[in-house]
C-alpha cells in the first residue's frame, strides 16, 4: 500500500531524513518509535504532504502511484489520513461544519454528490458514540479551548468519519490520560481491517498495548535503525533509546 | 440654451442653505444650532488629505460630482422589489426614507409607551420640545465639518425615544433607499436616539441606492444611553458600488450602561465611519466591532474614538478586515483614558489579511493614557492566513481555495458572536459567505 523508498527530506536545508524505507501492506499496523528530534513527526508530515517540506531524494508512493506532486487534499482524498500531534485551533468553524465541508469536499473530488443531510447526520451520531464525544462538543469551534485529550478524541473521531486507507497517528497518545487512551485505541482498532493500514507514531510503548503492532520500527538521526516484532517495543522500553544508539554507533 | 457653471460642492452646500431656510421654522431654537453650524462649514469646509484624520480617505472626487441637495420629486417604490433589503424574517419597527423623503407605506412606527417615528416631528410638534432641548446636537461635535454640516441641514431622520424602564416589542430597522430619480443626489439623515435609564432598544440601520447612480450620504445620529440602558446598534454597509457614505455616530453613556455598535462593511465605494463613545459615568461597557470585506476599489475608514472620562469602565474594540483586489482599508482606533479614569479596561484589536499585492490596509492605534492604574491592550495584525491552519484543513480534503475561503470565513465570523439577533446573524453570515465563495448551508 504505502512504499517508502531511501527517503531524503529536508527542512530549509536542514536534512532530517537520511534514508528512509519502509513498506506498508494493506491490513497493517506499523509503530514507528524513536527519539525526540529522530525524524518521526517529518516523516508523518511529508508522508501527508506538508509543503515546508522538501524531498532531496528517494520516492513515497501510495497504491504505486507518487505523491510527491500532489497537494495534500489530493493525498487525503487518496485515503491518507493525518492525525495530528498538535491539531490546529480554528475559531469560527464548528466540529460539525469542518467535518461535513471535509466529507463532501472528499467526495466532490471522487465525482460524488453530496452526502444527503439525515446520511451526514448519522454517521456524525454514530462516530461520536464510538469516541464517546458529546453531542454539544461537535458545535464548539474545531479545537479551539479542547484540552489536550478532547483534541486527540476529535483527531480520530475524525479519522472515523473520513474512513482512510492509511492512517498516521503522530503522537496521539501524548496528553491522554489513561481513560481516554483506552477510547481513542479502541476507536482506532474499530477501524482494523485487511484492506486499510496504520502507523503509529509514539515515543512510548504504552499505546502499542492497546493498539497492537504487527511491526515496529526504531528512527534515529532520520534512518530506521532497527526493526522487528512488538516485543521490539518492549525491549525499548526496558533498556531507553540510548541502547540503540550505542548499538548503533557499533 | 443656458449653461449653467458647476459650482463646487461646498459652495453649492453654502447656497442650498438659504433654500432651506425658506423651508424651516426660522423661529425655533434648533434654527440657531443650524446657523452654528453652516457657519463652521463654511469656514472649514469639507476635511482635506493635509488634516492627519483624512490622511487616507479623499474626498476630493466626491465634491466635483453635482449632487442634488433636494430631490426634486417624490419617488414610490415597490415593497416586492425592496423586501430583500429589510431584514423580513423578524416582525420590526421600519422608519423608512425614499430619497431622504419619509415613506409612510414601507414604515411602521410607533408611541405606544416608547417613541419610534421621525426627527421631522420631534423637531417641530411641541410635546417633543423638553427632550430635544435636552438632547439635541449636545454629544455631536460642533466643531468637526462634516457633522456641522449635517447639523446645519438636520430636518429628518428617525427619532427613538425609549423611557425609562421600557423597551420596545421588536427591533428598529432605519433604511434610506435611494431611488436613482436624481442622476447624484446627496443626503443628510439625522437619527437622535435617546434611552433613559433601564431602558432598551436594538436598531438595524442600512442604506440602500438602488442604482449606479451616485449618492452620497453623510449622516449623523446621536445615542444617549441612560443608566443601566443597553442598546444594540448594527450598521449594514452592503450598498451599490456607486455610493459613498460618512457616518457619523455620537455615543454619551451613563453609569452602567452597556453599548454595542457592529459595523458590517461589505459595499459602497467610499465609507467613512466616525464612531465615537463618551463615557460619562461608572461601569460602563463599551464594545465596537466590525466586518470589512472589500475588493474591486473600494475604501473603508473607520475612525473610532473611546473617552474613558470616569473610573471602572470598559471598553471592547473587536475589527477584521479582509482586503482584495485594489481595495483599501483605514483603521484608526483612539483611546483616551482621563487621569481620573482608574481602573480602565480598554481593549482594542484590528487584524487584517491582505488578499492582493494591490489592497492596503492602515492601521494605527492612538492611546492617550493619562490614569496610572489602567489595563490597556491594542493589537494590529497585518497578514496572510495561517499555515499550518491551511495544512491542517486540506490534509482533511478540503482544497486549497475552499480551505482559504473557510479560514476567512472564520476570521470573519468570530466578530459576529456578539450579535444578539439571530435572523440578523444569519444573515450576514451568509453575506460573509457569499462573498468569500463559501459554501454555507452547511448548518445542521
Amino acid at each position: 500500500m504505502l512504499e517508502i523508498k531511501n527517503l531524503h527530506a529536508s527542512v530549509e536545508d536542514k536534512k532530517i531524513l537520511k534514508g528512509i524505507n519502509l513498506e506498508v501492506k494493506p491490513g497493517e499496523v506499523h509503530a514507528i518509535m524513536g527519539p525526540n528530534g529522530s525524524g518521526k513527526s517529518t516523516l508523518a508530515s511529508v508522508i501527508a504532504g506538508k509543503e515546508e517540506f522538501e524531498i532531496k531524494k528517494g520516492s513515497v508512493s501510495l497504491e504505486g502511484e507518487d505523491l510527491e506532486e500532489l497537494a495534500p487534499e489530493e493525498r487525503a482524498h487518496k485515503g491518507i489520513f493525518l492525525s495530528f500531534q498538535y491539531p490546529v485551533e480554528i475559531p469560527g468553524v464548528t466540529v460539525t461544519n469542518f467535518m461535513k465541508t471535509a466529507i463532501n469536499e472528499s467526495r466532490k473530488a471522487r465525482g460524488l454528490e453530496d452526502m444527503p443531510a439525515n446520511q451526514m447526520l448519522k454517521l456524525i451520531r454514530e462516530k461520536s458514540e464510538l469516541l464517546e464525544i458529546d453531542r454539544k462538543f461537535l458545535s464548539r469551534s474545531l479545537n479551539e479551548g479542547f484540552s489536550g485529550g478532547e483534541k486527540k478524541r476529535n483527531e480520530i473521531f475524525q479519522m472515523a468519519m473520513m474512513e482512510p486507507k492509511l492512517a498516521i497517528l503522530d503522537e496521539t497518545d501524548s496528553g491522554l490520560d489513561i481513560d481516554a487512551l483506552r477510547i481513542v485505541a479502541n476507536g482506532v482498532n474499530k477501524l482494523r481491517g485487511k484492506d486499510n493500514a496504520i502507523i503509529v507514531i509514539t515515543h512510548y510503548q504504552r499505546l502499542l498495548e492497546y493498539i497492537v503492532p504487527d511491526f515496529v520500527h526504531v528512527l534515529h538521526d532520520g534512518k530506521i535503525v532497527k526493526s522487528g516484532s512488538k516485543e521490539l517495543a518492549l525491549e525499548l522500553e526496558e533498556k531507553g533509546y540510548d541502547w540503540i544508539k550505542q548499538e548503533t554507533v557499533v | 440654451m443656458t449653461t449653467r457653471k458647476k459650482m463646487d460642492l461646498k459652495d453649492k452646500l453654502l447656497s442650498s442653505f438659504i433654500a432651506f431656510e425658506n423651508n424651516v421654522d426660522l423661529d425655533h431654537p434648533v434654527h440657531e444650532v443650524r446657523s452654528e453650524a453652516i457657519k463652521n462649514f463654511e469656514t472649514k469646509g469639507f476635511p482635506s488629505k493635509k488634516e492627519e484624520a483624512w490622511k487616507y480617505t479623499s474626498l476630493n472626487n466626491l465634491q466635483k460630482v453635482d449632487f442634488s441637495i433636494f430631490p426634486k420629486q417624490e419617488a414610490a417604490l415597490d415593497y416586492k422589489e425592496i423586501k430583500k433589503y429589510f431584514l423580513h424574517e423578524i416582525d420590526t419597527y421600519k422608519i423608512v426614507f425614499i430619497d431622504g423623503v419619509y415613506s409612510s407605506y414601507l414604515s411602521e412606527t410607533t408611541h405606544d409607551g416608547v417613541d419610534v417615528c421621525l426627527l421631522s416631528a420631534a423637531l417641530t410638534k411641541p410635546q417633543y420640545k423638553q427632550i430635544i432641548d435636552v438632547y439635541f446636537n449636545k454629544v455631536a461635535s460642533k466643531d468637526e465639518s462634516l457633522t456641522t454640516l449635517n447639523t446645519a441641514f438636520s430636518r429628518e431622520g428617525a427619532y427613538i425615544y425609549i423611557p425609562k424602564n421600557k423597551a420596545p416589542r421588536k427591533p428598529v430597522q432605519i433604511i434610506h433607499f435611494a431611488t436613482g430619480n436624481e442622476a447624484a443626489l446627496m443626503l443628510q439623515p439625522r437619527n437622535l436616539i435617546i434611552v433613559e435609564e433601564n431602558a432598551e432598544v436594538q436598531v438595524i440601520e442600512r442604506h440602500q441606492s438602488l442604482t449606479t447612480n451616485e449618492v452620497f450620504t453623510n449622516s449623523v445620529t446621536e445615542i444617549f444611553a441612560g443608566k443601566d440602558a443597553h442598546v444594540d446598534y448594527y450598521k449594514m454597509q452592503n450598498d451599490a458600488k456607486t455610493a459613498s457614505l460618512i457616518d457619523n455616530t455620537y455615543i454619551a453613556q451613563k453609569d452602567k450602561s452597556v453599548v454595542r455598535v457592529h459595523t458590517f462593511s461589505f459595499g459602497g465605494k467610499l465609507t467613512r465611519n466616525n464612531l465615537n463613545f463618551y463615557q460619562n459615568g461608572e461601569r460602563i461597557d463599551s464594545t465596537l466591532k466590525g466586518v470589512t470585506i472589500l475588493g474591486e476599489k473600494q475604501h473603508v475608514d473607520h475612525h473610532t474614538l473611546v473617552h474613558h472620562a470616569q473610573p471602572n469602565c470598559e471598553s471592547h474594540q473587536d475589527y477584521k478586515g479582509i482586503f482584495g483586489e485594489k481595495s483599501t482599508g483605514v483603521f484608526n482606533g483612539k483611546i483616551i483614558v482621563d487621569q481620573i479614569a482608574q481602573k480602565t479596561n480598554a481593549f482594542q484589536q484590528n487584524n487584517n489579511i491582505l488578499l492582493s499585492d494591490k489592497a492596503t490596509i492602515n492601521t494605527k492605534p492612538q492611546l492617550e493614557i493619562f490614569a496610572d492604574d489602567v489595563k490597556c491592550s491594542h493589537g494590529c495584525t497585518i497578514g496572510q492566513l495561517d499555515e499550518d491552519a491551511l495544512f491542517y484543513l486540506q490534509s482533511r480534503g478540503i482544497p486549497k481555495k475552499e480551505a482559504t475561503a473557510l479560514l476567512m470565513y472564520a476570521f470573519a465570523n468570530n466578530v459576529l458572536e456578539s450579535v444578539r439577533i439571530p435572523e440578523l446573524k444569519t444573515r450576514i453570515n451568509k453575506i460573509i459567505a457569499n462573498t468569500l465563495g463559501v459554501r454555507v448551508g452547511f448548518d445542521l
